[in-house]
């Protein structure tokens, strides 16, 4: 077990809990029973092929109301989490990389990290920055993963190229400074140059007290950000864990020949 | 800066109690119109109805020569053959002009304070409470309010100031009697007595409004402001402004509103003429916040406005900028006519409608000078059960040679149940002519909402950030604490908005 975390202060060991987790759009279950267990400090990652759930379970553990929770629970630092908005988990210190980040025309980059810092720290019983104070705070964060300190003045988003949205992304995250980030296939649309400035940038934020959960597709990712465990989601149930060789054995073999699903298997 | 500090005390004594992300659609919508209240003050106010008899009173009370008399009867005979317009995209139970007072004005009117000293202070804690401290603005920030309290002018200041530099800036009252050449020659040079149902009526019975007249040459050393506000009850307020901005002349020009809560509707039908001569410029605009009416659509200011510039010089140059989030019904077209070669006429527009508020605005451009242009930036805003109407007109005349227009029109609907309408005309006779028209109409992203809600943002926020966002082509148009201001009131309006 890589767990060296000792803390006494620190009463939720158990970063998240996901019970038989079911979820479903409409009248189609899409998650049928997850479980996984995430301790602080660590680094989770979720493979599965395409439709398998990973995104799905990302947007449901954000809070997304297009899905609905059928059974079971979610536990984040030991509060169920089932009933709290999007707003208050994000404030609560969840955190999500999007896979495909939106583009809000005529908000200003800058404004709108301030505002939602403002709101995390507002409920975290910290002072409210103003802008100046802000533009101190966030010039160290520009440099976690290299971005360029014009992208602040833009709308966010809007006219990114596909590696400044995820730069974007990392950058939110640093600034925000979530307990548990949930990375939806940041890798995807990055060319070798990116993955690796965005995968450093993960990297110097992992700590004993920080957990991750990256989602993705293929293994590459993995070689940048070496996780704790490897999850592979099939159908709506992880039917493997193991360690971080489990990514390079799925790499080799395909998901094809994982085929006896365990259901209700635990991290 | 003395400007800022007074722009802050009035953002801070707008504030509303302080409302958290978990109060409910119920609690958001039950927040009553936080400028709903009334002062009592006396009213000397006619008895509801309108005749011939009726204008000569209005007329006598202001001691107006018998040309304007005159004038105000021609428009009220010709009001008598008119029938209100219906091809509008408003609907509203009809207007009985008899049921309406014609006249009301303080009493403290008969005696015209000289100074702020001698207001009525009841009345100054009016403004207080709106968060437009007169004192306070008029000694910090440098500018100068012509207040209209109902329809009589009770404070003007900063007018020896403007006096130096030969700007005159006044009551309308006041110019009949004191510029009585200048009123003559420019009242109804843009919009004539004629020209429609409501600013005909207008004609006939306007009270007050202000008067600027910018000598050649010289730039406006401040920006001129007035705080309307309708307060007597059943009480029309027909407002009466007039412009000129003398050749090579520059003056902006600031008009907020904010009114008291009222059960039964009340009418308003201003008109607004600018003229503008060689190379002058006049900037206009307009905040209009007045009572929406409740959630039910029960109450609320029908505002039926006329505002006309025209570029009478060459280069001259008219920009309208307008955020109009009041009201029940808004029924405006601030609009231009550039009748000087290579003059410019401008129009940037947020209307919003929440609950049962109806709006139909945009603007004409009339193209018949050389090398003219214009600009048409229009976003209109529709949440609760809101219906939004943009209608526009842009008209190049046969000898307009190289005219251009750029227009863009976007629409932004906010749940399932309000409505937005464009009905975008372009009339073109001249083949040089160069037209651009975009329009867009979007619902507010669910997926742009729950990505600020991801980072922390609360909902009420989030809409109020997404919305500020896409008005901001417009917002930027502002002077400085307009825009402030303009920005907090979106945000009060669409309270309640989303669930």
């Amino acid at each position: 077990m890589p767990r060296s975390f000792k803390n006494e202060k620190d009463p939720w060991i158990q970063m998240l809990e996901i019970k038989n987790l079911h979820a479903c759009v409409e009248d189609n279950e899409i998650l049928k029973g997850v479980n996984l267990t995430i301790k602080a400090g660590e680094v989770h990652s979720i493979m599965g092929p395409n439709g398998s759930g990973k995104s799905t379970l990302a947007q449901v553990l954000a809070g997304r109301d297009t899905y609905e929770v059928t059974q079971g629970e979610i536990l984040f630092k030991g509060k169920n989490i089932l009933d709290m908005e999007p707003n208050e988990r994000a404030c609560e210190g969840m955190f999500l990389a999007f896979q495909y980040p939106v583009e809000i025309p005529g908000v200003g980059t800058a404004y709108f990290l301030r505002a939602a810092l403002n709101a995390v720290r507002k409920h975290r019983g910290q002072e409210e920055l103003d802008a100046a104070d802000f533009l101190e705070y966030v010039k160290d964060k520009m440099s976690v993963v290299d971005m360029d300190a014009k992208l602040l003045q833009r709308s966010v988003n809007e006219g990114f190229s596909g590696g400044e949205k995820k730069r974007s992304e990392i950058f939110q995250m640093a600034v925000l400074e979530p307990s548990m980030a949930i990375l939806d296939e940041t890798d995807s649309g990055l060319d070798i140059d990116a993955l690796k400035i965005v995968a450093d940038g993960v990297n110097s934020m992992r700590n004993p007290e920080r957990s991750f959960l990256v989602i993705t597709h293929y293994q590459r990712l993995l070689n940048y950000i070496v996780p704790d465990y490897v999850h592979v989601l099939i159908d709506g149930r992880i039917v493997r864990s193991g360690g971080k060789e489990l990514a390079l054995e799925l790499e080799e073999k395909g998901y094809s020949h994982i085929n006896a699903p365990m259901a209700g298997s635990t991290a | 800066m003395p400007l800022e500090q007074s722009t802050k005390n009035m953002i801070q004594s707008n504030e509303q109690p302080a409302s958290e992300s978990e109060l409910t659609i119920d609690q958001w919508q039950s927040q009553e119109y936080k400028y709903g209240f009334t002062t009592d003050i006396e009213s000397e106010t006619f008895p509801p109805g309108l005749d011939e008899d009726v204008i000569h009173k209005i007329s006598a009370i202001k001691n107006e020569p018998d040309w304007l008399l005159q004038w105000r009867l021609k428009a009220y005979r010709h009001w008598l053959t008119m029938t209100e317009p219906k091809w509008h995209n408003i609907h509203y139970t009809p207007i009985d002009y008899q049921k309406i007072s014609y006249y009301s004005a303080p009493k403290s009117d008969k005696d015209r304070p000289k100074s702020l000293d001698e207001v009525d202070p009841i009345l100054l804690e009016t403004y207080e409470k709106l968060g437009i401290p007169l004192q306070e603005r008029a000694i910090l920030a440098g500018v100068a309010v012509d207040a209209v309290f109902d329809s009589v002018s009770v404070a003007t200041t900063f007018k020896a100031k403007l006096a130096e530099v030969g700007v005159i800036f006044c009551p309308f009252s006041e110019a009949v009697t004191e510029h009585p050449e200048l009123v003559k020659k420019y009242l109804g040079s843009v919009v004539p007595y004629s020209d429609n149902f409501f600013a005909t009526l207008n004609s006939a019975v306007f009270t007050d409004g202000s008067f600027v007249y910018i000598p050649k040459g010289v730039k406006c050393p401040m920006e001129l402001s007035t705080y309307f506000r309708i307060n007597a009850a059943s009480t029309g307020q027909f407002e009466r402004t007039l412009i000129i901005a003398d050749a090579g002349s520059e003056v902006s020009y600031l008009e907020g509103c904010t009114a008291p809560m009222r059960d039964e509707h009340q009418l308003h039908a201003a008109v607004v003429e600018l003229v503008a001569f060689d190379d002058a410029r006049i900037k206009y605009s307009t905040v209009q916040n007045w009572y929406p009416g409740d959630k039910d659509g029960k109450g609320g200011i029908f505002n039926f406005v006329t505002k006309r510039g025209k570029c009478a010089g060459r280069s001259s140059h008219i920009s309208w900028t307008q955020v109009e989030t009041g009201s029940a019904i808004t029924w405006k077209y601030p609009s231009c006519i550039l009748l000087g070669d290579n003059s410019v006429g401008e129009f940037y527009s947020v209307a919003l409608t929440n609950n049962h508020q109806q709006a139909d605005t945009g603007t004409k451009m009339i193209h018949i000078g050389k090398n003219t242009r214009s600009t048409v930036i229009s976003k209109g805003i529709s949440a609760g059960f809101g219906q939004n109407t943009y209608r526009g007109l842009i008209k190049i005349n046969k000898g307009a040679e190289n005219a251009r227009n750029y227009t863009q029109c976007d629409s932004m609907l906010i749940g399932d149940k309000c409505g937005a309408h464009t009905f975008p005309y372009i009339e073109v006779k001249n083949s040089t002519a160069q037209m651009e028209h975009e329009a867009s109409t979007s619902k507010i992203g669910e997926d742009q909402m729950f990505y600020c809600n991801q980072r922390g943002i609360n909902t009420e926020d989030a809409v109020s950030m997404i919305v500020n966002g896409f008005c901001k082509k417009v917002f930027r148009q502002l002077p400085m604490e307009f825009a402030v201001e303009a920005q907090k009131l979106l945000e009060v309006s669409l309270e309640g908005s989303v669930g």
